[in-house]
């Protein structure tokens, strides 16, 4: 061909007409790249198509096309479709978001729930219109909360008793995440100490608490903590197990930070030593802020595996959202509704994890600063 | 620092009032020592706070602190046991089957975990953008959703959509053999005869003469650069062998057929629903993690490697083989010995949806019965801590032994 070509000579404007390009655009190039390349991505396509066949349709059929959103009962569902009877959840939602919280006071939770985004705003977002007064805001807000949701000083008075659905979760997941992030981070300083004692008792703490899945735990708070308390005291439960939810995080949270210290060059604290800083000098002003930083996607991970983890509270006895959807599925007129109820509480989890997670993305190509270390 | 602080000290002799305490705080690592001191007093003076309180609360309850409880009958049933047990065993026996129990289900998920991860990290990675695209919800649905969530749904399927036995019976099976029914799924259960020994002995000597052939061939390859077939060899060997000396002894295995006796299948091998469920949602949740793992070591092993493979002519699959996977090993294996960990730790769920482990047994109803709270739970958390520092050992032996291979 090539020869041909350069042997042969054409006048101006003579030339025949070349064969069109091999297209390189366009939905047909992209399928034929993404999806046909081989007789293997042939193959895989094919096992893709036939996946999607099968599940999608009936799927969608039982959760949608012949779903049921409105009837009074169970026989009531069937008798209008055999899909999925989301008649239930339109009836139970509101036990599945406010628990036992009594009804005319509700407003309360709403309130601190909005609240709770104003709080976080500043936290979150480098750009929030001045950042450093709405900051003062987010440190008042766990009180205000705590005074929203419990009561007193002029507002009714609820017992944590009567605390559940979505609200325990959040509860448990926001207190545990606020506080095991600074326990964290001491425990993280500690393991990093030259003090050997120090050093022992943050690595023995760090490791059984790593060791042990957060039940035994939670079985600890429940069943064994008034033991190690003076003879009489009790104190609530949910506070025994925010105690105890806040000290497991933790204990994940300082191995996320020790990463990060360990990841921060020798040269950062010896420079910060060779200006004089002290030792909280250097790590407030020198150390922590590029640990931290390194950080962020592990402990915005461990927030979700947090908030996950508050499910567990079920075991012992607190009725959070997964343990409301149980509760009500002892109802006889609702029996044998486990799928519905389990996959609408599936969606809330997913929902939470899946925009926090998103967030760690934003923040780490927000923080990336085109060179790795 | 020192000699700053000398000349410091001596312009201040004149005030000759120095607080001996403030110079010895000055001093680093004076300072060190006393805060040192300081901390370990407080942590002795905590546990001395909280034993004496332990001792007066069991006082006033009556209780007294020992393990004697364990050679008491247990009174209760498991459904599930790798041990024999009955309800007029210990509570030690108990604990023994729910520790066993644990075991089993860890192990069996980190298999499966570990086989499902690999695969769908690899097709995460896949150019296929469909593949890619299925697998990425799936993951990412996984990931977001609570374990437990997933135990009770997957557990919830099991109950609920598997069919009866009456009805599996009729079509919920495999060749009229394996049946999978709403109390579990029925198998045949192998009962060896005289001479299945002979087969199980000509498997393991199969299994050694693999071993020592795929060291000659190796030693072969690296000594000539002759390249023999090992993997088939080997296979032929360890399946072959035994299959043929099976079949000339004439197939000395009985079978134990589940059959429908009443409401429920008798005999045969079974595998629980409760257990059905466990493993599966574990497996499953803890292979999107994995998935991930997998995915984020293969990106880690730079682009020139697969280029330099395939400069030298290897096709895909050998790249991944040979090149791409055992550098990736070396960034895969520390996150996810933490994933096996996780997998091990969740399993304690099992308590809710009723599977025997270690926690539901010794934990739960042993404590419920013998309110032996402080011994149980101080078993079940050291049972946990064994496990975890087992694996860690373990997955530390293995990460330096490949370490050494590279570099």
């Amino acid at each position: 061909m090539a020869d041909t070509t350069a042997t042969q000579r054409y006048e101006p404007g003579k030339h025949p007409e070349l064969p069109p390009p091999r297209l390189a655009s366009g939905p047909i190039y992209w399928v034929r790249e993404n999806l046909l390349s081989s007789w293997y991505n042939v193959f895989l396509t094919f096992i893709g198509v036939w996946f999607l066949w099968t599940i999608v349709p009936p799927l969608l059929n039982w959760g949608l096309f012949d779903a049921v959103f409105e009837a009074a009962d169970r026989a009531g569902c069937q008798a209008l479709g055999d899909g999925a009877c989301w008649a239930f959840i339109s009836e139970r939602y509101k036990l599945f978001i406010y628990g036992f919280y009594p009804e005319e006071e509700r407003w309360r939770v709403i309130l601190a729930f909005v609240l709770l985004f104003v709080a976080l705003g500043p936290l979150l977002f480098d750009k929030f219109p001045s950042r450093g007064k709405a900051m003062l805001f987010s440190l008042a807000y766990p009180f205000i909360a705590a005074w929203l949701l419990l009561g007193g000083f002029g507002l009714t008075p609820v017992g944590t008793d009567q605390f559940g659905g979505t609200l325990l979760n959040i509860i448990v997941g926001v207190t545990g995440i606020a506080f095991s992030l600074p326990i964290g981070i001491l425990l993280a300083l500690g393991r990093a100490s030259d003090m050997p004692a120090v050093r022992v008792i943050c690595v023995a703490f760090i490791e059984f608490i790593r060791g042990v899945p957060l039940i035994t735990l939670l079985f600890v708070a429940s069943t064994m903590l008034s033991y190690f308390l003076p003879p009489g005291t009790s104190f609530d439960l949910l506070l025994r197990v925010l105690i105890m939810v806040t000290l497991f995080s933790s204990g994940y949270m300082a191995e996320v930070i020790r990463g990060g210290l360990q990841a921060i060059p020798r040269g950062q604290y010896e420079a910060a030593d060779s200006m004089g800083l002290k030792y909280w000098q250097s790590m407030r002003l020198i150390v922590l802020p590029q640990a931290l930083k390194i950080s962020i996607p592990g402990i915005v991970n461990t927030f979700i595996g947090l908030f996950k983890d508050t499910t567990l509270v079920i075991i012992i006895g607190l009725l959070d959202i997964l343990g409301m959807g149980r509760a009500s599925l002892a109802d006889s007129k609702w029996a044998g509704l486990s799928n519905e109820v389990y996959i609408s509480i599936a969606v809330f989890f997913f929902l939470f994890c899946f925009a926090m997670s998103r967030y760690s993305l934003y923040l780490e190509s927000k923080l990336e600063t085109g060179h790795r270390t | 620092m020192a000699s700053i602080d000398s000349t410091a000290r001596s312009a201040q002799t004149d005030d000759g009032q120095r607080n001996i305490i403030a110079r010895l705080w000055y001093d680093k690592e004076t300072r060190s020592i006393i805060l040192q001191i300081i901390t370990l007093a407080l942590l002795v003076a905590f546990i001395a706070y909280i034993t004496t309180n332990a001792i007066a609360n069991l006082k006033l309850l009556g209780k007294t602190f020992s393990f004697d409880f364990l050679n008491d009958p247990a009174h209760y049933d498991i459904n599930q046991t790798l041990v024999e047990y009955s309800s007029t065993s210990t509570h030690f026996r108990a604990m023994v089957v729910g520790i066993l129990n644990t075991l089993l289900v860890a192990f069996c998920g980190v298999i499966l975990a570990t086989i499902l991860g690999f695969i769908f990290g690899v097709l995460r990675l896949s150019p296929n953008w469909l593949v890619s695209r299925i697998v990425y919800c799936f993951i990412e649905f996984t990931r977001n959703v609570p374990v437990l969530l997933q135990i009770l749904l997957v557990h919830g399927i099991v109950v609920h959509l598997l069919p009866q036995p009456r009805v599996a019976q009729e079509s919920a099976n495999i060749a009229n053999s394996i049946f999978f029914t709403n109390r579990g799924v029925f198998a045949p259960m192998p009962i060896p005869e005289a001479g299945f020994n002979i087969v199980i002995g000509a498997f393991l000597a199969a299994i050694v003469f693999a071993v020592v052939f795929a060291k000659w061939a190796k030693a072969k390859q690296d000594a000539t650069g002759q390249h023999l077939p090992v993997f088939w060899i080997c296979t032929g060997a360890i399946i072959g062998a035994p299959l043929l000396l099976y079949l000339m002894l004439g197939m000395p295995l009985a079978w134990d057929m589940p059959a429908l006796k009443g409401f429920n299948f008798r005999g045969g091998f079974v595998i629980r629903p409760e257990f059905l469920a466990l493993w599966l949602a574990l497996a499953f949740y803890t292979s999107a993690f994995i998935a991930e793992i997998v995915r984020a070591g293969i990106l880690a092993v730079s682009k020139g490697q697969w280029e330099a493979a395939s400069a030298l002519g290897l096709p895909r699959g050998r790249t991944l083989n040979l090149v791409i996977i055992p550098q990736a090993l070396r960034v895969i294996v520390p996150p996810l010995t933490s994933q096996y960990l996780n997998l091990t730790k969740n399993s304690s769920l099992a308590i809710a949806i009723g599977y025997m482990d270690v926690v539901a047994t010794i934990g739960g109803i042993s404590l419920m019965q013998t309110g032996k709270e402080m011994e149980t739970m101080i078993i079940v958390i050291l049972f946990y801590l064994c496990v975890s520092l087992t694996i860690s050992a373990f997955m530390n032996w293995y990460n330096r032994r490949i370490k050494l291979v590279e570099r």
